[in-house]
């Protein structure tokens, strides 16, 4: 049984315009200890997916109009409240993008690693306080123990990232959701967040669902990818075979967009037409065919559903690039 | 060699700030001959902001001057200013925040056309056309507000602006990064594709190194507001010098799964505060091989092949 597995998922947002359907059935699966990541551009659906599993996507305005998502075997759409809190922070821990946005300004770094401890065990003061060093310690803080009476606004970005990292880790969660834990980063620091994350899950066993637009983020950490579209998940796989030969050309297309490195200099580069559809008035049929190089009539008529491709690949086309079916095309 | 069309001569900018001064650009000199593309990489802090909006003549520099086209605009007097800034455009990072939400697209446009006097109404009117369909938007567009426009959109409107004067060089400040990857590749191909047609001269500032890499003819290297090392392009990516450049270039990820398991040389700590950058050489607390002579003596840029660099070390 995996760890956590989304089932047509529907996250649904009622707006002046018009229902947006931000999420319109994603399902995905993620084992014991796996990394996969979530990715997509802006308006895919990516974080309101990772904030559906939380139900945290209420708060924000969101409905989740259908679907399961099973943690553990517990569909966590049906739990009440109290239990709901029994996981959350717990069992799932999540990370953000702005840890200055996220993190209490009000509570020294320390009061707030004792907090989250406290909630969920049964533990004194004095011993979730050196919990809270060791926290610190395994997230490669600076001088951890003179950092606990430190406030958020006087830490570098890089350090309230390490800090928000350590209150996610104090119940030892089974699941951590990232949700864009470098993009606010510079690059070397991002360098140094993604490589304590990969050390991290590696030693604590967790799995991590992360979300990100950054493709070069997802080579280097993820074990598989899913590809998010207008809300769907449009691929996903392994990330080794999937970056090899990608199979939806939506894929293809954001892999070639990426890849200036191996282009020569001032070259043309190969671009996607058009931009991403209004989630108010989606196409009947494939999202991405209006933009698609490979679309036929077929493409218009109704949503492709989501096909095997073996090696564990999946992907939602009606003509995908056949090299993932047998094997890599020669060149 | 030819004249450069920009010239910026041991140019310094101090901010006052709490208890101290940010020294954000300490005695930078670089130069951009016409129709030249320099590529500006750095983190967060290192002064390419500054440095763009110096050259715009935002705000005058501390100390040093800027020379365009042969004059000196820390001399010049307001005429020539004018002048200077019609030849010179910027295209900034964030279209919506730099477009006026109270006008239209077409008024957007037309505005720096009535403000440098160019043109009867009919004249600014065509020209505001032929520069939407150059630029790949449709005409309706200019009776649309900002907010009516996608993220692409915007920054397609962000060029027009910035090319209407028929400008001799363009600043582009981090002029892709806030769009998805799809829109970023239509944007970068438009630039590429003007900047051919109009024999253009640009100012490329990014911290995306493979973005510089690919829009660049000669690529400077900025940190805590010193330029570390500066080369032709390919010198730069094949040859890098500073352990900074190599850094960065280790630090930026490939999306290529197989490079995950490199030998990458990661730096250790953030960058500091550039209220009080660290003596000596700025980057050494985080260098990995810093000397004790590091720590005393900063060193100049020198050069060292087809590279200029600022390193004891290289």
């Amino acid at each position: 049984m995996p760890l956590l597995e989304i089932r047509g998922l529907q996250t649904w947002f009622e707006t002046r315009a018009g229902t947006v359907k931000a999420v319109n059935g994603v399902d995905l699966s993620i084992e014991r200890g796996e990394t996969v990541a979530l990715v997509g551009e802006s308006g895919s659906g990516k974080s309101v997916t990772a904030y559906s599993v939380l139900r945290l996507i209420e708060a924000a305005g969101g409905r989740i109009a259908g679907g399961e998502v099973l943690f553990d075997g517990t569909d966590m759409l049906r739990l009440d409240l109290a239990s709901l809190r029994a996981v959350r922070g717990n069992r799932i821990a999540m990370i953000f993008q702005e840890p200055l946005s996220a993190l209490n300004p009000v509570q020294s770094i320390g009061t707030q690693i004792v907090e989250a401890l406290r909630l969920h065990r049964d533990i004194g003061l004095r011993a979730a306080r050196e919990r809270a060093v060791e926290l610190l310690e395994l997230v490669r803080m600076p001088s951890p123990r003179e950092r606990l009476e430190e406030y958020p606004h006087r830490l570098s970005g890089g350090m309230r990232q390490r800090a928000m990292i350590a209150i996610a880790l104090a119940c030892e969660p089974d699941l951590l959701i990232a949700d864009e834990p470098t993009t606010a980063l510079d690059v070397t620091t991002q360098a140094q967040i993604l490589d304590l994350l990969r050390e991290l899950q590696g030693r604590l066993g967790m799995a991590m669902l992360l979300i990100t637009h950054d493709l070069g983020v997802v080579a280097e950490t993820a074990d598989r990818v899913a590809v998010l579209y207008a809300g769907r998940v449009v691929e996903q796989g392994p990330v080794e075979t999937l970056f090899d030969a990608p199979a939806h050309p939506y894929t293809r297309g954001l892999l070639d967009a990426v890849r200036i490195e191996e282009l020569p200099p001032g070259s043309r580069l190969p671009e996607i037409p058009g931009m991403v559809p209004s989630l108010l008035a989606l196409p009947p049929g494939c999202a991405f065919a209006p933009r698609c190089p490979r679309a036929t009539p077929a493409c218009d008529a109704g949503p492709p559903a989501m096909r095997a491709g073996g090696e564990g690949r999946l992907h939602a086309c009606f003509n995908p690039w056949l090299s993932t079916v047998e094997g890599r095309v020669p060149a | 060699m030819t004249a450069p069309l920009l010239e910026m001569r041991r140019v310094v900018k101090h901010f006052p700030a709490n208890g101290g001064m940010v020294r954000a650009v300490d005695d930078v000199s670089l130069q951009v001959a016409p129709g030249e593309t320099l590529g500006l990489v750095g983190e967060s802090g290192c002064g390419k902001s500054t440095l763009a909006r110096l050259v715009m003549r935002l705000f005058p520099p501390s100390d040093g001057s800027i020379l365009f086209d042969g004059t000196d605009l820390t001399t010049a007097d307001r005429a020539a200013v004018a002048e200077y800034r019609s030849g010179l455009q910027m295209v900034f990072q964030d279209p919506f925040a730099s477009l006026n939400p109270r006008e239209t697209i077409g008024r957007i446009l037309e505005q720096p056309l009535v403000v440098h006097r160019r043109g009867g109404r009919a004249e600014r009117r065509d020209r505001v056309n032929a520069l939407l369909e150059r630029v790949g938007l449709r005409p309706e567009i200019a009776a649309r507000y900002p907010h009516e426009l996608s993220g692409g959109q915007r920054q397609r409107v962000g060029i027009a602006r910035a090319l209407i004067l028929h400008p001799r060089m363009i600043v582009c400040d981090e002029a892709v990064s806030a769009l998805d990857v799809s829109v970023r590749a239509q944007v970068l191909n438009l630039l590429l594709e003007l900047r051919a047609e109009l024999g253009l001269a640009a100012l490329f500032i990014s911290h995306d190194l493979a973005v510089v890499r690919h829009m660049s003819d000669r690529v400077a290297v900025m940190y805590l507001g010193e330029v570390v090392e500066q080369a032709d392009r390919d010198s730069l990516w094949d040859r890098p010098l500073h352990p900074y450049t190599r850094a960065l270039i280790a630090a930026t990820p490939s999306t290529s799964p197989a490079a995950r398991r490199r030998e990458r040389l990661m730096l250790q700590g953030d960058l500091p505060s550039p209220i009080d950058p660290p003596r000596g050489c700025r980057f050494h607390p985080r260098c990995p091989l810093a000397q004790p002579r590091c720590r005393e003596e900063a060193p100049a840029l020198r050069r060292v092949g087809a590279t200029e660099v600022a390193c004891h070390l290289a």
